[in-house]
């Protein structure tokens, strides 16, 4: 690790001024950014913690809207996102206590790692990304592997989840990290039913649209059995192919829808 | 009775230090004005160094000295503890093994330069004040490219990367032949025995210091095998005098073979702490042990079983090529040699067989024992052929091994790869794990797994083990530069407590707590007055160490023998206290006693006469009861078992959950039950590591691809189902004193082809006509067997 400053403002207000600075970064659960850190393949000047600011932390729920501090631990999601069990038990599920404990919202969604659970819980949702200077659409947030809409020095200071009618997270554990190989998040909401799949995509978490018509016809895993999923743009690495990817993608999905009723 | 003797299952003594945090590992030694290294690890497989720039490193805060190839060239290479010769009676191409590369890099992870600095964080920072010029040169890591005319050397001055071709026994090869010709079925497998990396929860750790006052060096290290260390280190690398060179490897947090060798860390740290006369320490990242620990296994191998009209083996052939890596580390051209060759009969009488292995140089980690060391390998290529051969034969698999099997008044029984089985009933065991895994039940489970979607398998595998290494003379033979005797020096004291020093070394496998059970055995007093001391060349006697399952084999055998001494001693003392002849005196119960009569004297009264020698008989016998002894086996032990398991398969996703397992074991006699089960628990979970999860993988371009947790797959405590464990098949071992064989690898030896073989079970059995799978059967890996 090489050196850094550390500050641990009380108000976003005051995060957002101190990450200001050159080669400042924010701090949130610190589970992605310290190990990376570690290895010295990170050298942020300074670090602006966002775990002392109350705002950032907690779970609400009102008017078929659960509201998520962008900086609430993994447990804390798992253990007060009641109103919304599919996301509370997605937040159960990443990695082990450790990592539930420390890591955030925030954190995974501001990395945007192609393996990470949330951003599918975040797009099948159609959440809102809420942050110090805007609200941004999950359709609009995610932009590929590690990319998102976040300018330089934004945070994200929260996440509104509508709340479905239904809905299920299938996450299929990469066997060594445990991040999902490929995961699946199913949403069911009045309007139609929405696909999210991460793990599975080199452009990164993606909807499968041809599901959402599907299974918003007919809310049923037999409803999919005649699709295929392409496997062109599907990640191929030690654990999977691109094949064995796509092939989940359809198992998964039909297994959420299942796990639904 | 005494308390805790042989049979008895006391709790492990050790365990109260290490989970109370009062374990005292190397990377807890920190000495006076210690220095730390930060090696500078190459990133690319292979290249030639153009040049070193070590100046701008010299000169940051804190750096002592920036160590390159030039300060070792006085220095000689880490040596090899085995030659092996090959088919054609030459030796194997043996390359230098410098401390740091010179002048070519040959894998990810060598070490180029190395920077001792006051602090890790200074020497890491002048490490990336390095400036390196390499021209990359192309990777050699597929054996079978490797070994190909023209294909790139790792070695230019050998004359190819074939460290050697070895054939075993090669005057039976054209018989072996001959009997393929004329077999009416022969069944053929191809398969990849997987790279692992052995991952101890302790990272290697190395400590050296110097004493300036009287020229000594003593190192610190995470070694199996402190005294084989000192022998290889002072010996052939630093030139240093047993006598001045102290080796201390304190509590070791897991070995698994992988620190039985002699790394170039340990050879450093002591080297530069005497050039800069400061300790130097360094310890292992994670990310370090994956490209610089030895890893384990990396065969591919051809395996052909010949077979009669009645399914009676005739014959077996096999075809190996085994990764050494780009360097030999210690032990690494024995293990698929005489450690692989040597087993592959396995349980059955097949009258003839030849084994090839041609071992390749490759721009990747050496390779060298791991947990079974060749066993493993011997056996999976045997138990997952036995296993094809009955479903291509369509008889049970079970039946086709028993009908094969070695039988129980057959021992000892001389196979044709050169070594003599001295006891064993496979029958036995086979029988114990049918019954315990209650296969009579499994087609009610399975229907009940297809009720639930789930494809249901069960596997059985045999194994057969060469343990309790080794016989000196015949492993010098077959080309072993070291003898493998073990050695104990048991000391009692005045007031009868006893100290056992002992050359063996515990990593885990629970030796403060089952040796005192054997002395306490002997004598007839409590186990806890027994203590034993390991681990540091200054305070054991020269002994070799810990791997090969050996400890209580060799070295309880070897304390069985100064304790026979102390015995002897003992008697003639009380004869003399009781005013009796020697030979009227009896040991029980920790009482010397005149047989046919009320008199006695307690074990504590005879030693205190030992140590103050009042009325002793000092004209014929001296003072004090301390006595040494040396074991050298007169035969390898030969354990052996049957393993079952059922798994059910995912269609739909290829994962597979392994559901239970059952191992039926001979280990010869048993002194501690528990401990035994542990071990049997532990090599069953690095079995299923292996054959479900673990895979050391490289690129074409030499980049270890599996160098963290984030893709390397250790087994959890989730990946691994409740295990039966039965060691009551016992055919004691013949020639130790103890009739033990050793149980240490077994779980790794014997779990592999059983898992696989359930797996395939599971397929074959719904449909999917599967013939191999290659480990680790990964859920992608069996789902595109199914769908390809
Ligand atoms: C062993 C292990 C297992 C894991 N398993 C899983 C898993 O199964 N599924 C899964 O989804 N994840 C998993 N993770 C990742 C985990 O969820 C992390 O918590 C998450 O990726 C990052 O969150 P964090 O709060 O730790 O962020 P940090 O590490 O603190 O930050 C990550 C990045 O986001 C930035 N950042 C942080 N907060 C904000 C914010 N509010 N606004 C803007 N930028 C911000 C930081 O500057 C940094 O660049 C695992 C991690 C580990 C170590």
């Amino acid at each position: 690790m090489y050196n850094f400053e550390f500050v641990k403002p009380s108000s976003v207000d005051e995060a957002v001024a101190a990450l200001r600075d050159e080669d400042a970064q924010p701090l949130s659960g610190g589970q992605t950014l310290i190990p990376t850190m570690k290895q010295r393949l990170n050298q942020p000047s300074k670090l602006v913690s966002l775990t002392g600011i109350a705002d950032l932390v907690g779970v609400s729920s009102s008017g078929g809207v659960l509201s998520v501090g962008g900086a609430t631990p993994h447990a804390t999601v798992a253990a007060e996102a009641g109103d919304y069990p599919a996301l509370a038990a997605l937040a159960g599920q990443i990695g082990d206590p450790a990592v539930r404990n420390r890591g955030t919202i925030g954190g995974s969604l501001a990395n945007n790692d192609p393996a990470a659970c949330y951003p599918s819980a975040a797009l099948a949702s159609g959440a809102t990304i809420v942050t110090n200077a805007r609200e941004i659409a999950a359709d609009d947030y995610f932009q590929g592997m590690f990319t998102t809409a976040l300018d330089e020095g934004e945070i994200i200071t929260g996440v509104k989840f509508p709340i479905p009618q239904a809905a299920n997270y299938q996450k299929f554990e990469q066997p060594a990290s445990r991040f999902a190989l490929t995961g699946v998040f199913v949403a069911k909401y009045a309007d139609g039913v929405r696909v999210a799949v991460t793990g599975a995509s080199n452009d990164g978490v993606f909807r499968w649209t041809e599901a959402e018509e599907a299974l918003s016809a007919n809310f049923s895993p037999n409803a999919i059995s005649g699709l295929t999923v392409a496997s062109d743009d599907m990640i191929s690495d030690l654990h999977g192919s691109a094949a064995y990817r796509a092939n989940l993608v359809k198992v998964l999905t039909g297994r959420a829808v299942a796990a639904c009723a | 009775m005494p308390k805790d003797g042989i049979g008895a299952s006391p709790k492990r003594r050790e365990d109260v230090r290490f989970l109370t945090g009062k374990g005292r590992y190397t990377d807890d030694i920190n000495l006076n004005g210690q220095l730390y290294v930060h090696f500078l690890r190459a990133d690319v497989a292979h290249a030639t160094i153009n040049s070193i720039d070590t100046s701008a490193a010299e000169g940051m805060p804190g750096v002592a000295h920036v160590f390159t190839s030039k300060d070792f060239e006085a220095v000689g290479g880490l040596p090899c503890g085995w030659q092996v010769t090959d088919k054609h009676g030459q030796p194997m191409q043996e390359p230098k093994h410098p401390i740091i590369a010179e002048g070519k890099i040959r894998h990810v992870g060598e070490i180029v330069a190395a920077v001792v600095a006051d602090t890790l964080g200074n020497a890491r920072d002048a490490a990336e004040a390095i400036e390196l010029d390499l021209t990359e040169l192309p990777a050699v890591i597929d054996m079978k490219k490797a070994v190909q005319d023209g294909a790139t050397k790792v070695h230019d001055d050998l004359t190819s990367n074939l460290c050697y071709d070895w054939g075993f026994v090669e005057e039976n090869k054209a018989a072996v032949d001959e009997a393929f010709e004329k077999a009416s079925h022969v069944t053929t497998l191809e398969l990849v025995n997987n790279r692992l990396v052995a991952n101890p929860m302790e990272p290697r750790v190395a400590v050296g210091d110097y004493a300036q006052h009287d020229d000594s060096s003593t190192l610190y290290t995470t070694s199996q095998n402190p005294h084989v260390i000192r022998l290889l280190m002072g010996a052939f690398v630093l030139g240093i005098p047993e006598h001045k060179l102290r080796v201390v490897a304190p509590d070791v947090g897991g070995g698994f073979g992988t620190k039985i060798f002699h790394y170039a860390e340990e050879a450093f740290c002591t080297f530069a702490a005497k050039q800069l006369r400061r300790p130097v320490k360094w310890t292992s990242s994670r990310s370090e042990a994956f490209m610089s620990d030895a890893h384990g296994r990396d065969h591919v191998s051809k395996i052909q079983i010949a077979l009669d009209a009645d399914n009676n083996f005739t014959a077996l052939r096999t075809e190996t090529y085994a990764n050494m890596g780009a360097y030999l580390s210690t032990f690494a051209p024995s293990v698929p040699t005489w450690l692989h060759g040597t087993l592959m009969a396995g349980n059955y009488r097949t009258p003839l067989i030849y084994v090839n292995v041609k071992a390749v140089f490759t721009n990747t980690v050496p390779v060298d024992a791991y947990r079974g060391a060749g066993r493993p390998e011997a056996t999976y290529q045997l138990e997952r052929c036995v296993d094809k051969c009955a479903r291509e034969l369509g008889v049970d698999p079970a039946e086709l091994r028993r009908q094969n099997f070695i039988k129980p008044d057959q021992f000892p029984y001389a196979t044709p790869v050169a070594v003599e089985y001295d006891t064993g009933n496979y029958h036995a065991t086979l029988d114990k794990a049918l019954e315990l895994a209650d296969v009579a039940g499994f087609d009610a489970r399975a229907a009940e797994s297809k009720a639930r979607g789930k494809l249901r398998g069960l596997g059985i595998s045999n194994y057969i083990e060469a343990c309790g290494i080794a016989p000196s003379n015949l492993v010098g033979q077959l080309g072993a530069r070291a003898g493998l005797y073990e050695s104990a020096t048991v000391r009692v004291n005045a007031t009868g407590g006893i100290v056992v020093m002992t050359g063996s070394h515990s990593h885990g496998q629970g030796h403060e707590t089952t040796f005192p059970q054997v002395i306490a055995d002997m004598i007839g007093i409590d186990a806890s007055q027994v203590e034993i001391v390991h681990g540091d060349t200054a305070n054991t006697p020269m002994g070799m160490g810990t791997y090969g399952s050996r400890s209580l084999a060799v070295g309880g055998s070897a304390m069985f023998r100064a304790t026979e001494k102390i015995i002897n001693k003992a008697k003639k003392i009380a004869a003399h206290l009781l005013e009796a002849s020697e030979t009227d005196i009896e040991l029980k119960d920790g009482q010397f006693s005149v047989s046919g009569t009320d008199k006695s004297v307690a074990w504590g009264d005879v030693t205190l006469a030992a140590y103050v020698p009042h009325n002793y008989p000092l004209d014929s016998i001296e003072p004090g009861l301390e006595e040494t002894a040396f074991y050298d086996p007169a035969n390898f032990t030969y354990p052996s078992g049957t393993y079952i398991c059922e798994v059910e398969v995912d269609e739909g996703t290829g994962k597979v959950d392994v559901l239970n397992f059952t191992a039926a074991d001979d280990f010869g006699n048993v002194v501690n039950p528990m401990i035994v089960e542990g071990q049997v628990h532990g090599g069953v979970g690095q079995g299923i590591g292996q054959a479900m999860l673990e895979n050391c993988a490289y690129d074409e371009d030499g980049q270890l691809l599996s160098a963290s947790y984030m893709d390397y797959a250790m087994p959890r405590a989730s990946d691994i189902p409740m295990i039966t464990v039965d060691h009551s098949c016992q055919t004691p071992c013949t020639h130790n004193p103890l009739g033990v064989k050793g149980c240490g690898e077994a779980g790794a030896i014997g779990s592999p082809p059983a898992l696989v073989n359930a797996v395939l079970d599971a397929l074959n059995r719904n449909g999917h006509a599967v013939d191999h799978i290659d480990m680790p059967l990964s859920p992608s890996r069996v789902w595109s067997a199914m769908n390809s």
